[in-house]
């Protein structure tokens, strides 16, 4: 054991723990009766026929599987492949994220460089970002009036505060040492922000952004099941409208796989605007 | 007698001492720098040099007083007084080589890319930074490196006047010694003005052609202005040796020790000009004065 690395290690730790985990799960499902093997009583209670139950990892891989294997299929609204439910999920996501990202980083500058600004708008942000995103959807719902943009709305109301805060406390956190610099060097308000405070702070940024992208991926599942009509989100509710619970479980993997994803894409960007002082 | 170089006019600094009240930290310094002259101001923590530095940078604004460079009153940072900051002041996200670009850009817009790389790397390579050094980020430099970049990055500038706020403070003697030498050396070459905060006697010998005394704070006053009567071109182990560096030394270490305390806290009225101080064991006149460097001879000009 002591030849292996420290990830080697991990790695076989980990497969292990799936597979117990899997072996688990598929012994304690209990193997449906097949309907000779029933009673009269049974059959008339109803017994013989499909019963809803939670799915054992085999049927999930097999789902898996079918839905891998053509993932872009459209037979019409009720079906349609995971590809296409996940590709509207993300696209509403990165509508709104992209929107949040618009204005809260240009606002969270303004609010870092400025003691005034940060003090006046502090109440406001302190109001408003506890306020679950959902709660938003009536109101939205009933001004906008579109259900799709509403999705995007509530993506976007849920983005913006992390961004915001982070930025804010980014430019206000900035060595003024290396404002200084910028000053010696005659530098205007645009370069210094640019070639200065958003470097500096540019680790903190993506922090909040990365909190931002992991907070809207949480809240589109929630909002298009209240929506509905596509979205990976629909697809989990629709599925339990159906009282299928394969393709629940498998969906629930995909949010998951997704999520990780759209995290380490913004892990990968703090890494390279990362910087040791 | 005509306007030195850079002219510190009557400048007075008041700070809220928190309690309601104010806390004069100096109040009415007049002194002068002239062209291409080596000036470094000694005193105790508190007296005030950081904050004359600044105010000499732009970066601070005195609460009276004037500052006149080359006849004009400063006001506001510029490119022609570059800083060498105590911490560095490298941008840790910017390799050792950007780091000077992006001054040397600053200050000639008009000139292509190669000329603003081959520019930085010429002046990197007078500190010692040269080859894969400088692609590297200030954070795998060591202490003494990352402050020959900052150094590399004022002189690449060639500012009017050069501003040295504690430059070896954070070094370990034997970094500290090395780029003396590199400083002197680069120093000598460009003929800069140079004002420079110091709290090490022996550096302060080592690299001016006066040494101006602040008494402690608060109403600290620029005392004294020492004027080092020893020849260029110094080296570290030739200034010991010279009839004048401990009579000098020793009036340093007095002041310090003791004067700046007793000339503490006077408020005065009118401007406070240093007064000159020359000591020169060289001259026949001052022969018996060896063992006792006190009193000294106040020459007033």
């Amino acid at each position: 054991m002591n030849t292996l690395s420290l990830n080697q290690r991990a790695a076989l730790l980990s497969v292990l723990l799936l597979v117990v985990g899997l072996l688990a799960w598929e012994l304690s499902i209990p193997a449906q009766k097949a309907v000779e093997e029933l009673t009269e009583y049974e059959i008339l209670t109803g017994a013989g026929s499909a019963k809803a139950g939670v799915p054992p990892p085999s049927q999930v891989a097999i789902k898996a599987w079918e839905q891998l294997s053509n993932p872009f299929y459209d037979a019409g609204p009720n079906d349609k492949g995971i590809g296409i439910q996940i590709g509207y999920s993300i696209y509403r996501v990165l509508t709104g994220y992209a929107l949040a990202a618009a204005v809260a980083i240009p606002l969270g500058f303004l609010i870092g460089m400025s003691p005034v600004a940060y003090k006046a708008l502090n109440p406001f942000i302190q109001v408003l970002r506890p306020i679950s995103p959902l709660a938003w959807m009536p109101l939205a719902l009933f001004i906008i009036g579109d259900s799709e943009a509403s999705a995007i709305f509530v993506i976007f109301i849920c983005s913006i505060w992390p961004m915001l805060i982070n930025t804010a406390f980014g430019v206000a956190a900035v060595r003024q040492d290396w404002v200084n610099v910028a000053r010696t060097h005659e530098l205007g308000h645009l370069k210094t922000a640019f070639f200065v405070i958003l470097p500096a702070a540019a680790p903190t940024i993506v922090t909040g952004m990365r909190i931002s992208i992991g907070i809207a991926w949480l809240v589109i599942v929630a909002a298009e099941m209240l929506v509905g009509g596509t979205g990976i989100g629909y697809y989990v509710w629709n599925e339990w409208n159906n009282l299928d619970l394969t393709s629940v479980v498998f969906s629930i993997l995909m949010i998951g796989v997704v999520g990780m994803m759209l995290d380490s894409a913004f892990g990968l960007l703090q890494r390279t605007v990362s910087y040791v002082e | 007698m005509s306007k030195p170089f850079l002219s510190i006019e009557n400048l007075t600094q008041v700070y809220p001492d928190g309690q309601g009240g104010d806390l004069t930290v100096f109040e009415n310094a007049n002194f002068g720098v002239e062209k291409g002259e080596f000036v470094v101001i000694l005193g105790h923590s508190g007296c005030g040099k950081s904050t004359i530095m600044n105010i000499l940078a732009g970066l601070a604004e005195p609460t009276s007083g004037v500052v006149k460079m080359d006849g004009y009153e400063v006001s506001g940072p510029s490119l022609d007084r570059g800083v060498v900051f105590q911490n560095y002041s490298l941008l840790p996200w910017l390799s050792t080589l950007k780091n000077v670009t992006f001054g040397v850009a600053a200050r000639h817009p008009e000139w292509s890319k190669a000329q603003v790389v081959e520019h930085s790397t010429k002046y990197l390579a007078m500190v010692g930074l040269e080859g894969d050094v400088i692609h590297r980020k200030p954070s795998q430099l060591s202490g003494g490196m990352r402050q020959r970049v900052s150094i590399a990055r004022a002189f690449a500038n060639h500012p009017q006047l050069l501003l040295l706020d504690e430059p070896f403070g954070a070094l370990d003697a034997l970094t500290r010694g090395t780029i003396q030498d590199e400083l002197l050396k680069i120093w000598s070459g460009t003929q800069q003005t140079v004002f420079m905060i110091t709290h090490d006697i022996d550096e302060a010998i080592l690299l001016a052609d006066r040494i101006l005394l602040m008494t402690n704070g608060p109403f600290a006053r620029v005392a004294e202005s020492v004027e080092i009567t020893i020849p260029r071109p110094r080296t570290r182990t030739g200034i010991v040796d010279h009839p004048n560096y401990y009579a000098i030394r020793n009036h340093l270490v007095h002041f310090l020790g003791e004067r700046s305390k007793e000339l503490a806290g006077q408020h005065t009225d009118g401007p406070n000009h240093p007064t000159p101080v020359r000591i020169d064991k060289t001259q026949a006149t001052a022969d018996n004065e060896v063992d006792t460097p006190r009193p000294l001879r106040a020459v007033n000009s």
